[in-house]
């Protein structure tokens, strides 16, 4: 993985130093709030309804075994034992004291990490694919290109006041585990005709109010055009994305306004002025920079301990089946470590599980650790010969619940337990969902799943593209949930549609069980999903499921 | 005809903790809902925002929020409030563990 070099080291000091400084201007009052908003902001500082929260970048979700334990550090000393992972492959620590966080910072960058651009109208975390370097399935690692824009988007003079935040991800897999298509720019990897390695470029993806899928700009951009490229894309919407409303200020409402004709001329113009700006010192540092990526030596070794683990422990086996993803090395593994045990809070990992998760990597995983956008851990370089230790560990640590990708692998954001924007709460549903169909013990027939949670429009848990999508809202007081329903987060990404009225929050659990209960009665049989089934059948069946009065009402 | 005056309370986050506070009527600030100044006249809550707004190095973005009389003080009207007032739902964090039995306390 990347490790930071001096220029790195200086540039992030030198950051917590200013904010440091800021922050005793603060408190001592020589600083107005209104003053210090965007200041605690461009380094991932927000107030939360309990207190403040530090949001903590993991570039393209990648972490070394040092650094989970630094962050399993900082949640000790200055928090209250545990992080959040989040859907774009950050951290957050949710009970900072403000006077704290400078020391959170420093305590960050003796690790090579940093909360900078984690937050304000800027470009955000850079986010990729979490199998990156090692799927089966992988065109090219992504990751090298994820750093070589983190790089460039950092304190870029430009673009530190854009008219809304900008969210970049890469995916090197036709599979896309990165969502590209709900993302400001989405770039994929891949080969043109003549095998060269480029990228496909995809704009004015996003969620929220307005869920909007990206549109392919360019098919195939040579590599060396990258960033003059994507400079381009952000200076075009720097100067044509609206300022008077925030909530049509995201690059998806400036392509859908201007049309992608004229947004794809916009930036053929800029991009032929910048162009010749690049002398390709870029291409030479991205070199260096994938050589800091290279993979790890795969050894070769028996697998006799894995396949007599697997024949004589049904418990391994279903954990295997379920957590364990095609490794493009023979005899090779990537581990999902689920933070979703059922009942658990999605996404929480306390010190003590961060430093087990970090403990297995340095000792079978080649010192790789990687959070996905649906707040696991991965490790994604192991042996098949090691797995029995490791599900070992993970099951003495209350870590191996095998149900990456099933029904209680539930993406949710925050919601009302903990953010200021969320409008109803997100955690507590996903945790009964979880626990219910853990009590029906059917998680495992009803296969592949994907619920999605988010606790206001804004949708940071991405209900929009759940195949069971639960928006919460606040109607006249009271926490409201509505149900969306086809949503698709794969590379032919789809919005899903709202079912219909919003349920109560001690209803959304039984609707979410007669809509499940309905897809096992109407599926084909056992190897159609959910969502297949939902396109063959239609809505029409899972509505009447959802709404059993209504369905009955129609029928008579 | 004017719509009636609900009762408030002025409410804030403290600067340095950022956990949530409330305007008592002796002007302090306190953690507690249940010590809170229950303001039931409009000119009033507005009067005391205006006061807690200029209080910038204590409270952060104070407002009023929506409340009423309960056995024991102030309570919250709206379930946003009452997790403000109380801690999350999901951990045993937050008010929730002062306000708790020391038997509750000790599974923390």
């Amino acid at each position: 993985m990347y490790d930071y070099n001096n220029f790195d080291e200086g540039f992030v000091r030198n950051r917590v130093g200013q904010f440091r400084a800021q922050v005793a201007r603060r408190i001592s009052g020589a600083l107005t709030e209104d003053e210090f908003k965007p200041l605690r902001l461009m380094n991932g500082v927000y107030l939360q309804l309990h207190a403040y929260m530090l949001r903590v970048a993991i570039p393209y979700g990648s972490l070394n075994p040092n650094q989970l334990r630094q962050l399993a550090m900082i949640s000790e000393r200055w928090d209250k034992g545990y992080g959040h992972w989040t859907t774009r492959q950050n951290i957050q620590y949710n009970w900072p004291r403000l006077a704290d966080i400078p020391d959170m910072l420093d305590a960050l960058a003796d690790v090579g990490m940093h909360a900078i651009q984690t937050s304000g109208n800027t470009i955000r975390n850079v986010t990729a694919d979490h199998f990156a370097g090692a799927a089966a399935d992988e065109v090219e690692d992504p990751r090298p290109t994820a750093e070589l824009l983190r790089q460039w988007s950092t304190d870029h003079p430009e673009f530190q006041f854009l008219p809304r935040k900008f969210k970049l991800a890469v995916t090197g897999s036709k599979a896309d585990r990165a969502v590209t298509k709900a993302h400001d720019i989405g770039i994929r990897i891949v080969k043109n005709d003549a095998g060269e390695v480029g990228y496909q470029i995809i704009v004015g993806g996003g969620l929220g109010r307005t869920p909007v899928v990206g549109q392919v700009l360019k098919d195939f951009l040579p590599r060396a055009d990258l960033l003059p490229y994507v400079e381009a894309i952000v200076s075009v919407y720097n100067s044509l994305g609206r300022r008077d409303n925030k909530y049509k200020a995201r690059i998806k409402i400036t392509t859908m306004e201007n049309g992608i004709d004229k947004i794809n001329e916009l930036v053929e113009t800029r991009f032929a002025q910048l162009r010749p700006l690049f002398s390709g010192v870029d291409q030479e540092h991205f070199n260096d920079i994938a050589a800091n990526f290279k993979a790890p030596e795969f050894k070769s070794a028996p697998l006799d301990t894995y396949h007599t683990a697997r024949d004589t422990d049904p418990i391994f086996r279903s954990w295997v089946d379920t957590n364990i993803a095609e490794h493009r090395a023979e005899g090779y593994g990537i581990v999902t470590i689920s933070m979703k045990a059922h009942g658990a809070t999605p996404g929480d990992a306390s010190a003590d599980q961060m430093r087990v998760i970090a403990d297995l990597a340095e000792h079978y995983a080649h010192g790789d650790i990687r959070i996905s956008h649906e707040q696991n851990v991965i490790l994604p370089h192991v042996h098949r010969a090691d797995l029995p230790a490791i599900f070992a560990t993970l099951r003495a640590h209350g870590l191996a619940t095998a149900n990456a990708g099933l029904i209680s692998d539930i993406i949710a954001c925050p919601g009302m337990d903990y953010c200021a924007l969320a409008t109803a709460r997100s955690i507590p549903v996903a945790q009964e969902i979880a626990e219910r169909f853990d009590e029906l013990k059917i998680e495992h027939d009803i296969g592949h799943l994907q619920i999605k949670i988010s606790g206001c429009i804004n949708a940071c848990g991405h209900h929009h593209l759940g195949h069971i999508g639960i928006l919460g809202l606040d109607r006249a007081g009271v926490e409201n949930y509505q149900i969306t329903l086809g949503g698709d987060a794969g590379p032919d990404t789809v919005i899903g549609k709202r079912a219909g009225p919003g349920f109560a929050y001690d209803q959304i659990v039984p609707a979410i069980e007669r809509l499940v209960l309905a897809y096992l009665d109407l599926r084909d049989d056992d190897s159609e999903t959910f969502i297949d089934a939902f396109r063959r059948l239609g809505e029409a069946p899972f509505k009447a499921a959802l709404y059993p009065e209504e369905a009955k009402t129609n029928a008579a | 005809m004017p719509r009636p005056f609900t009762p408030k309370v002025v409410t804030a986050n403290d600067l340095v903790e950022g956990d949530v506070i409330y305007l008592a009527r002796n002007g302090a600030w306190v953690r507690d809902m249940c010590m809170a100044w229950l303001i039931e006249d409009e000119a009033e809550a507005a009067t005391q925002l205006a006061l807690a707004e200029i209080q910038p190095e204590i409270a952060v973005g104070a407002y009023l929020a929506d409340a009423k009389a309960g056995p024991n003080g102030p309570v919250p009207t709206h379930f946003r409030e009452a997790f403000r007032s109380k801690g999350p739902s999901n951990r045993f964090h937050g008010k929730q563990i002062a306000h708790a039995q020391p038997e509750a306390a000790a599974h923390v």
